[in-house]
């Protein structure tokens, strides 16, 4: 799999597929998109880097273990569930806030949270097993 | 009792869970003097329940509590009665003895610390379940007496015989647990209450159902599990392997007195009866003669005073069950005496055992020089323990014969049984309380002299008490013993007795029982040699047959373990899927559920493309010649599926079903790597033909599912309710993803919870290197 082509196209293909992960992740609210359709392109992503360059050059670049990502990711989207605590709703209620920034309107909200709670959780899980798997192939 | 009653009362249930908290940080500041800080705990909850001694000594239950869970209908609740009263009192007074003693007999053990927190815990369980109003909290303390036990009797955990102890103990309790939910669910359903105070206001209705004796069995499988009641005795001997607080504590006023608490508690509903009558004095008046017959066995005073537990305890159970009003009255004055003059007859044994380095009665003798004070407890409580008059065990047993010799073929056996095992509890407990005292010296392996006042104060406090209670009788049964009685017979009840003897049937009763135990006492070494050898001629106990049962069960699990989980892959797949095409398949043939032929699709010419491709697709999967092309081909059939999910108007699930095609070819692509099959496939063909119908079965199964439900009548509300309110309440216009996040965010919770685990889990099964190397492939994907 280590062909010449494929190793240069890998690094522009991988930052474009996490940029695009991103992107859906962020739109899904209103378009087609989200957080785990998000997610598994993420993992799609590293998994090419991996199969071009190996498993520890992957390693060094998430630099976090994908399973601390995971972890992270299913404690945010809890953390934002128990924030409609605070004010007086049902666990995962979500709460709006649309603060102005330099003359544009962002809306922010717990679901976003949520949601890149939800993207984390798949890129960490998925990747962590891929990864292993390539791993052994390797050694 | 003022309107502070009740968060007061709250405090009191939580206080020693508190103290036990702060125990091991207290300890290792304060080392074993801690103990005096502790035992406030226990102090004040004492204080604070001896305040309502007046009004329920006038007949007054203090109720209270609040909501817990309101929406399951569960309180926080606690019904205060005499009998709860006395037990509480009980529990606190020792408890804050208890505490105290623990601080001298474990003085300068590395764990103290964690040993007062075991028994502070303890303690807030056991107070919990005699106060608790609410059948669920009734329970919950009880399992929490049943783990915290588990605890204090394993607490030297180093020890295999220790660990083996504890384990017995919860197993046995364990299970009597399970045993009381159950009975607690059936009283629940037939009687509709939720609650103690409930129940007892509901008269004859137990009595009457037709499930009556199945809730008795229920019940009385916890409460004799707990109690030691014959054939599940053999835990409590056992247990003596825990420090000696423990079984003062433990196995003299509390754990083992939950079970008795119990029936008594339920004596005004569940009482009165045939049943009730038979089953209680029976196993009661055996595990009387039980206990003592193996108590003269022991040499060690610790584990003959556990035997004598259980014999009380038998003795109890089967007073309790008797059925007259005077037997209630026995019972009360005996469990009171008992808790006693045993909690101080245990720690004088830890004490003797602690001072002079052994608890073997042949090798103790003539201690009273060394240690005056301890020697004045044990035989205070030996008296009372005997039933000699002054003492409040005299009143006790003074009452257990007014109320059994009663005439009737039946009374006169349970007289005989209890005259019996008095006077062989009257030889042991002179055996314990007076022998290591008298005759020469004999040499132990430490030099003996006396405790200092955190071992001897609790003993001799005990021990008084008994004196006192009896002297002042009057005020005792007008504070504890009458209301108590009247809680268990469920109607009012004045005790009278007093210490003074009359001249009748019960006194010929008590002299018969003296003079039997004092026979007992002299003939002690001969009876305990017999004894010895009658039990090595029937050589088999419940205690044999509790490991037998264990390794029993082991060997079957073992076995079904290796029938179910053979290790073979291919086995798993065909068993798993086999069982998924009957499911699905059964019901729809059974109750003629089969779908009806679906008409023949319009289609445009580019949508029969794609579902050609599809066709192609799984065409290839079965020709393919390797692997790595047969996996390739099944992406080619997920493509195309993604491909008509998108024309048909589904961007987010043909999106989402892209996205998981490619990464299963390429997991499934690196599972196959690793798993060094060969490239082709050599299943010889039956196992073809097998596979083949297999799969064959499964894929007609979940399309006549799909095609069923898709010809089933859509109903709307939902799909319009999320139509309707996603932009509105959610502030998004795709309503998939608001579903996801905002209107299911549980169940999404819950899912990326899910898939972490399997994460973890494929990655553990990765990392462990087997001996063959098999690691079970696992396509991830949603929707």
């Amino acid at each position: 799999m280590r062909t010449l082509i494929f190793r240069t196209a890998a690094p522009y293909l991988t930052s474009l597929m996490l940029l695009f992960s991103v992107f859906v992740l962020l739109r899904g609210h209103n378009e087609p998109g989200g957080g785990f359709i998000g997610g598994l392109i993420a993992a799609s992503a590293f998994a090419i880097y991996g199969i071009a360059f190996g498993v520890p050059e992957v390693r060094r670049s998430m630099y976090f273990h994908p399973m601390a990502i995971s972890g992270f990711g299913l404690f945010l989207a809890a953390l934002s569930g128990l924030l409609s605590y605070v004010f007086h709703v049902p666990f995962l209620t979500g709460i709006w806030t649309s603060p102005s920034l330099f003359g544009i309107t962002v809306d922010l909200s717990t679901v976003m949270f949520f949601d890149i709670g939800v993207y984390l959780v798949v890129v960490g899980s998925i990747t962590s097993i891929a990864l292993a798997l390539e791993e052994r192939e390797d050694g | 009792m003022g309107t502070g009653e009740r968060p007061l009362t709250f405090f009191a249930l939580i206080l020693p869970f508190l103290a036990a908290a702060a125990a091991p940080l207290l300890t290792r500041l304060l080392k074993h003097n801690a103990a005096w800080v502790l035992a406030l705990a226990p102090l004040w909850m004492f204080s604070h329940f001896a305040g309502m001694l007046g009004p329920v000594s006038e007949g007054a239950a203090i109720a209270g509590g609040f909501d817990w869970i309101p929406s399951l209908g569960v309180r926080f609740s606690w019904y205060i009665d005499g009998l709860s009263l006395t037990f509480a009192l009980l529990i606190t007074g020792i408890g804050t003895l208890i505490v105290l003693y623990s601080g001298g007999y474990l003085k300068g053990h590395p764990h103290q610390g964690r040993f007062f927190s075991f028994i502070l815990m303890f303690m807030g369980a056991m107070q919990g379940l005699v106060v608790a109003d609410s059948f669920l909290m009734l329970f919950v303390f009880w399992e929490l007496t049943s783990i915290t036990s588990f605890l204090l009797i394993g607490f030297d955990h180093a020890r295999e015989a220790s660990r083996r102890a504890a384990l017995q103990a919860l197993v046995v309790t364990g299970l009597g647990g399970l045993s009381l939910l159950a009975g607690l669910l059936v009283i629940g359903a037939v009687s509709g209450q939720d609650d103690l105070s409930g129940l007892l206001a509901s008269g004859d209705l137990m009595r009457n159902s037709p499930l009556y004796l199945a809730a008795l069995i229920l019940l009385l499988g916890g409460a004799f599990t707990k109690s030691a009641q014959f054939p599940f005795h053999f835990w409590l001997p056992n247990a003596m392997e825990a420090p000696t607080p423990v079984s003062a504590y433990l196995h003299s006023a509390t754990m083992v007195k939950a079970g008795v608490y119990l029936v008594m508690r339920m004596n005004p509903v569940m009482g009165d009866t045939v049943a009730w009558e038979t089953i209680l004095p029976l196993f009661g008046g055996v595990t009387l003669l039980v206990g003592t017959l193996l108590a003269l066995r022991q040499t060690d005073l610790k584990l003959m005073l556990a035997y004598t537990t259980v014999a009380s305890l038998g003795l109890l159970v089967m007073l309790t069950g008797f059925g007259s009003e005077k037997a209630v009255e026995a019972a009360v004055l005996y469990l009171i005496a008992h808790s006693m003059f045993k909690g101080a007859l245990f720690m004088v044994a830890g004490l003797i055992d602690h001072e002079s380095g052994t608890r073997d009665i042949r090798s103790l003798g003539g201690l009273r020089g060394a240690m005056p004070v301890t020697f004045a407890a044990a035989i205070l409580a030996a008296l009372s323990m005997g039933g000699l008059p002054l003492f409040f065990g005299f009143l006790a047993k003074e009452e257990i014969y007014a109320a059994i010799a009663v005439g009737g073929g039946w009374a006169t056996l349970v007289t005989v049984v209890a005259i019996v095992g008095n006077a062989l509890m009257f030889a042991i407990a002179f055996a314990v309380g007076l022998r290591p005292f008298i005759g020469a010296a004999a040499k132990t392996p430490k030099h003996a002299h006396e405790g200092p006042v955190l071992l001897w104060l609790g003993p001799v406090v005990l021990a008084l008490s008994g004196l006192i209670a009896a002297m002042f009788s009057t005020i005792a049964h007008q504070l504890l013993s009458s209301p108590m009685a009247s809680a268990v017979a469920g109607q009012d009840l004045q005790i009278d007795i007093s210490t003074i003897p009359h001249i009748g049937m019960p006194l010929l009763h008590s002299a018969l029982t003296i003079a039997l135990g004092i026979g007992a006492y002299l003939a002690l070494d001969r009876l305990r040699a017999s004894m010895a050898s009658v039990l090595e001629a029937i050589g088999w106990g419940p205690d044999r047959g509790f490991d037998q049962a264990i390794r029993g069960l082991l060997r079957l699990s073992f076995g079904v373990t290796k029938i179910v989980q053979n290790g073979r892959l291919d086995i798993y797949m065909t068993v798993t899927f086999i069982a998924v095409a009957l499911t699905l398949l059964v019901p729809m043939v059974l109750f003629g559920e089969l779908p009806s032929v679906p008409v023949f699709p319009d289609l445009w010419f580019y949508e029969w493309t794609v579902v050609a491709i599809a066709v192609i697709g799984l065409g290839a999967v079965v020709y393919a010649q390797d692997r790595l092309t047969a996996i390739v081909s099944l992406g080619i059939q997920g493509f195309a599926v993604a491909l008509l999910f998108m024309l048909m108007g589904a961007p987010d699930l043909s999106f989402t079903q892209f996205m998981v095609e490619t990464l299963s070819v390429v997991i499934l692509a690196l599972v196959m790597t690793r798993l060094r099959l060969s490239v082709s496939d050599h299943r010889p063909t039956g196992q073809k033909i097998l596979d083949v119908s297999v799969a064959g079965a499964c894929g007609l199964a979940f399309g006549m599912l799909l095609l069923k439900v898709t010809q089933l009548p859509f109903d709307e509300t939902l799909s319009t309710f999320f139509k309707n309110y996603s932009l509105v309440i959610a502030h998004g216009r795709n309503v998939v993803n608001v579903i996801i996040v905002d209107f299911r965010g549980l169940d999404t919770l819950g899912e990326i919870a899910v898939v972490m685990i399997t994460g973890l889990a494929i990655l553990a099964l990765i990392r462990i290197r087997t001996k063959d190397q098999t690691v079970p492939a696992k396509r991830k994907g949603r929707r």
